[in-house]
């Protein structure tokens, strides 16, 4: 499709995150236009789970992001819900160990106190939700919000729906500059020619960072690669999204070294869906097996029928991390004409919808219904990168 | 995972004509080998025969009964007399029933072994999770190339090769009535196998049309044995009585319960079907060809070199002395282009001599071994002419996606329609197979888009409105043909990998059932 030449705004990066900007803007009335280098849903939200979670997110301003998001998920957005498979799945976090058990009941304590519902069950309780669970875990904390979406239709259809509403989707479209007058960015420079705009929305996930270099505008996302492993087709056994509490430990933490920690959950399809893992080793895109060899250790040490399940396959992708595990949401004050919409780790299906309306009142210059200020691109000013903060999670 | 593991200086994988051969002359110049194959017994697909225990000691000398039905059956016979001596002097170690799921190349190649999933019973006795190699030589054959068909789904329609394997491995033929369809001179040994084993061949329809073979003819007269071969299929034909009709195509397939009868439509020069020629021929079997695909999982595994063959198919690029672009893994057989048993004989001897020649095998100084492999690549040359004559006068028809209807199965595993795919394209903006595999599924399930891989590949390109050819469509065979897993896996057995590692930690997430530790 040819480029349009003038636009009020272009989302950069066709992903969940870019969906969703681009729908809820062109909702608000904008002529939107969406450019990525690759295919839609390409990158990171093409090897994902598809979470829309609570249940890992430490009170603070991510878990009001995932409160907001799962309002509009099951609010205005329920009427599509059947087309990307939008599923309340429910999310089961276990612990092995006593100890355990009470770091996740405080923390559940802090989320309800947050306006999370969240149930403390015990060990035979456990059973009763998952009945092939390993029977020796001392407790665990169940959240009927969890749910899931598949997550590449979720974005095509997002973009389908703005399509309905005059945005233009342009795949294998690469941006290669920014046009500026007088400091405002004044227009998109791709190698298929140069769109106009009043605003850009950087949403290219996990090379937002280098897209915002584009802009002069330092913006530090990184890399963290994760492995999804996928089984044969079962009957339903696992019902539910299960993980274990040390989870939200690995989703918090900075290191750099591989880290996996156990989340089995079973799909429509019959699949099980088996994760996690982490580690920064840039986008380093090889196949190392041992990672899927810890994954399945884990795995079966939550689900013992696993160990003789087949793995069909697998895959990987690499997580858009900042510092201090927020994402970067809102306008550049240093680049006017510049927002952001990237940064979201693991959780940027979950957290799409919500950027996308946040990002759409703030084009308007209305009053979002968050405030912006934790998720400020400025907010990494004078600090190296990687520089990390554990504050959040404390 | 390659700690422990035993070391041998060559690891075949695949013992059909390719592997088979590599074996044996590896073997023969005294390197030692592991050769790993899928089978219960060697031969792969083209020397598939029933159960050698069971059938050894009928028919005579001169024609044994296993040799029914099977070309070139001596050559096998005395390569498979060669493997079985070479494995009883311990010179070949040789796993039945045996997947390779996991090849990590390095300066010595480790492959992980897992048991095939159809014959778990049989899983092999001792078999190690890992063997490491010197050199690893893939030759993993090829599989029948499928495009779908309205009614491809029935009980009854099967891959040509299928047809022929039932006729080798079981001397059935699954009906009475066949129509034989696709394209390439593979139909030829079906339908006359099939009429040999007693089914009324109803038609041959073969897409392409002589003429088009006759402007290739200069790789063909290279090759006369193939010539010969040729005339002797022709004179099956005549005493069959089987009708072989060119640019024709079966373009439906009826029936409620099982294959009741076929529609065969005439093609027109560019491939699409002529509206009204349709006509209706009753039959209970349907075999399908369309060439073959190369086995490609292993080969992309290892991180080598791919590219699309004058076929269509994604093939591994290789030199002259077989090496692919990955150090220490070579390859043979259909995987470098399809070219049918011999040329895999050849390639799998030539292989398995530039092995020894690099390793200082025993034999490796012996006089002859360079001239033996200069003939085996003039040799090479001379089949892969005639194979790219054939190939270019047996493409698949340009526009083969006029028979398919919306309801049409693309994928059965996920049991995906074209109508689905058209949808994916049109509404949601799928431009390429990977986002086609993406938003509709094709190819997510069982097989791992084996089976409709090649034809999502296609349809892609089609529903984009650009031609199959070029980087674009290695890149969407590619994204078809790529697995991290390279078999279906145990995660009991992945996990083993974890305490066998030299790089890893120990998990810290202990396994409830054995941590005692705990308070009450």
């Amino acid at each position: 499709m040819e480029l349009p030449r003038t636009v009020d705004v272009v989302v950069i990066g066709a992903g969940a995150v870019g969906a969703a900007c681009a729908y809820f803007a062109a909702r608000a009335g904008f002529r939107v236009a969406v450019v990525d280098r690759g295919s839609i849903a390409g990158g990171t939200s093409s090897a994902c789970e598809g979470n829309i979670l609570v249940s890992d997110k430490e009170a603070g301003p991510e878990l009001g992001l995932a409160q907001y998001s799962q309002s509009l998920w099951r609010g205005e957005l329920a009427e599509f819900g059947h087309l990307w498979e939008f599923e309340s799945k429910g999310g089961l976090v276990v612990s092995a160990k006593p100890a355990t058990q009470a770091k996740l009941a405080r923390l559940a304590g802090r989320q309800r106190e947050a306006g999370i519902d969240v149930e403390l069950v015990d060990g035979p309780e456990l059973v009763g939700l998952e009945p092939h669970l390993n029977p020796n875990m001392a407790g665990g904390a169940y959240y009927p919000q969890d749910a899931q979406v598949q997550p590449m239709l979720a974005a095509a259809h997002l973009l389908r729906l703005a399509r309905g509403m005059r945005a233009t989707v342009h795949p294998d479209t690469q941006v290669t500059g920014f046009t500026r007058t007088g400091g405002k960015v004044t227009g998109v420079v791709t190698g298929r020619g140069t769109i106009s705009t009043d605003a850009v929305v950087n949403a290219a996930g996990t090379w937002g960072g280098a897209v915002a270099e584009l802009a002069g505008a330092k913006v530090p996302v990184l890399p963290r690669k994760g492995y999804v492993m996928v089984t044969e087709p079962l009957p339903a056994m696992v019902r539910h999204k299960v993980y274990a509490a040390e989870y939200v430990d690995n989703v918090a933490s900075s290191d750099a070294g591989l880290q996996t920690s156990p989340v089995v959950e079973g799909t429509n399809g019959g699949t099980i869906l088996i994760g996690s893992s982490r580690e920064r080793v840039g986008f380093d895109k090889s196949f190392n097996p041992r990672v899927l060899a810890e994954m399945a250790v884990k795995a079966i040490a939550l689900f013992p029928f696993l160990a003789d399940v087949k793995a069909l396959r697998s895959y990987s992708g690499f997580r858009p991390y900042c510092p201090d595990h927020l994402p970067v949401i809102g306008p550049d004050r240093r680049t006017p004409g510049l927002w952001h919409a990237c940064g979201h780790e693991g959780a940027g299906i979950g957290l799409s919808v919500g950027t996308g309306a946040l990002i759409a009142a703030s084009l308007g210059g209305g009053e979002p219904a968050l405030d912006l200020a934790p998720f400020a691109p400025e907010r990494f000013n004078g600090q190296a990168p990687g520089h990390t903060t554990e504050a959040a999670h404390a | 995972m390659s700690r422990g593991a035993a070391l041998f200086d060559v690891a075949v994988v695949g013992a059909g004509p390719a592997g088979l051969a590599a074996a044996v002359h590896a073997a023969d110049t005294g390197l030692s080998v592991v050769l790993v194959d899928a089978g219960a017994q060697p031969g792969g697909q083209f020397w598939r025969h029933p159960d050698e225990k069971a059938g050894l000691d009928e028919g005579t000398d001169n024609h044994p009964v296993e040799a029914a039905g099977h070309h070139d059956w001596k050559r096998f016979a005395d390569l498979r007399s060669r493997l079985y001596a070479h494995e009883a002097a311990g010179q070949v170690a040789y796993w039945r029933n045996t997947q390779v799921w996991l090849i990590e190349p390095d300066a010595v190649t480790a492959l992980g072994l897992t048991p095939t999933l159809d014959v778990p019973a049989s899983a092999p006795d001792g078999l190690p999770a890992t063997v490491r190699a010197r050199h690893a030589i893939l030759c993993p054959g090829g599989y029948d190339r499928q495009l779908p068909v309205p009614g491809w789904d029935l009980p009854g329609v099967m891959a040509a090769g299928g047809a022929q394997a039932l006729l080798k491995g079981n001397r059935t033929a699954g009906g009475s009535i066949a129509v034989v369809g696709g394209t390439g001179p593979f139909l030829l040994p079906v339908a006359t196998g099939l009429a040999a084993a007693g089914v009324k061949v109803a038609a041959i329809c073969e897409a392409n049309s002589p003429s088009g073979w006759l402007r290739n003819l200069r790789g063909a007269v290279r090759a006369p044995e193939k010539a010969l071969e040729g005339a002797e299929y022709a004179a099956a034909l005549a005493r069959h009585r089987i009708p072989y009709r060119i640019r024709t195509a079966v373009t439906e397939i009826h029936g409620s319960a099982r294959v009741e009868a076929v529609t065969i439509s005439k093609l027109s020069a560019d491939g699409s079907v002529l509206p009204g020629s349709g006509r209706r021929v009753a039959c209970d079997v349907v075999a399908l060809g369309w060439g073959f695909t190369a086995q490609l999982e292993l080969v992309l595994a290892a991180g080598a070199e791919t590219c699309v063959d004058v076929d269509g198919s994604l093939v591994a690029v290789v030199d002259g002395r077989l090496k692919t672009s990955v150090p220490g893994v070579s390859v043979a057989g259909e995987a470098t282009g399809v070219g049918g048993a011999s040329m895999a004989v050849v390639e799998g001897e030539l292989a398995a001599l530039c092995v020894a020649a690099e390793s200082g095998a025993a034999s490796a100084g012996a006089a002859g071994m360079g001239v033996r492999i200069a003939r085996l690549q003039r040799e090479r040359a001379r089949l892969r002419s005639f194979a790219v004559a054939m190939h270019r006068a047996n493409p698949v028809p340009g526009r083969w996606h006029g028979w398919l209807t919306p309801e049409t199965v693309v994928c059965r595993c996920e049991e995906v329609s074209y109508g689905e795919l058209c949808s994916a394209h049109a509404e949601l903006g799928a431009g390429d197979a990977r986002s086609l595999k993406s938003f509709a599924r094709p190819g997510m399930g069982w097989c791992q888009g084996r089976v409709c891989g090649y034809a999502t590949a296609s349809i892609a390109a089609e529903l984009a409105g650009r031609p199959f050819e070029g980087p674009a469509a290695a890149a969407d065979l590619r994204s078809m043909a790529k697995r991290t897993l390279a078999a279906p896996v145990s995660l009991g057995q992945l996990a083993a990998l974890v305490f066998d590692g030299p790089d890893l930690e120990t998990p810290d997430f202990a396994p409830p059932a054995t941590d005692k530790g705990h308070e009450p």
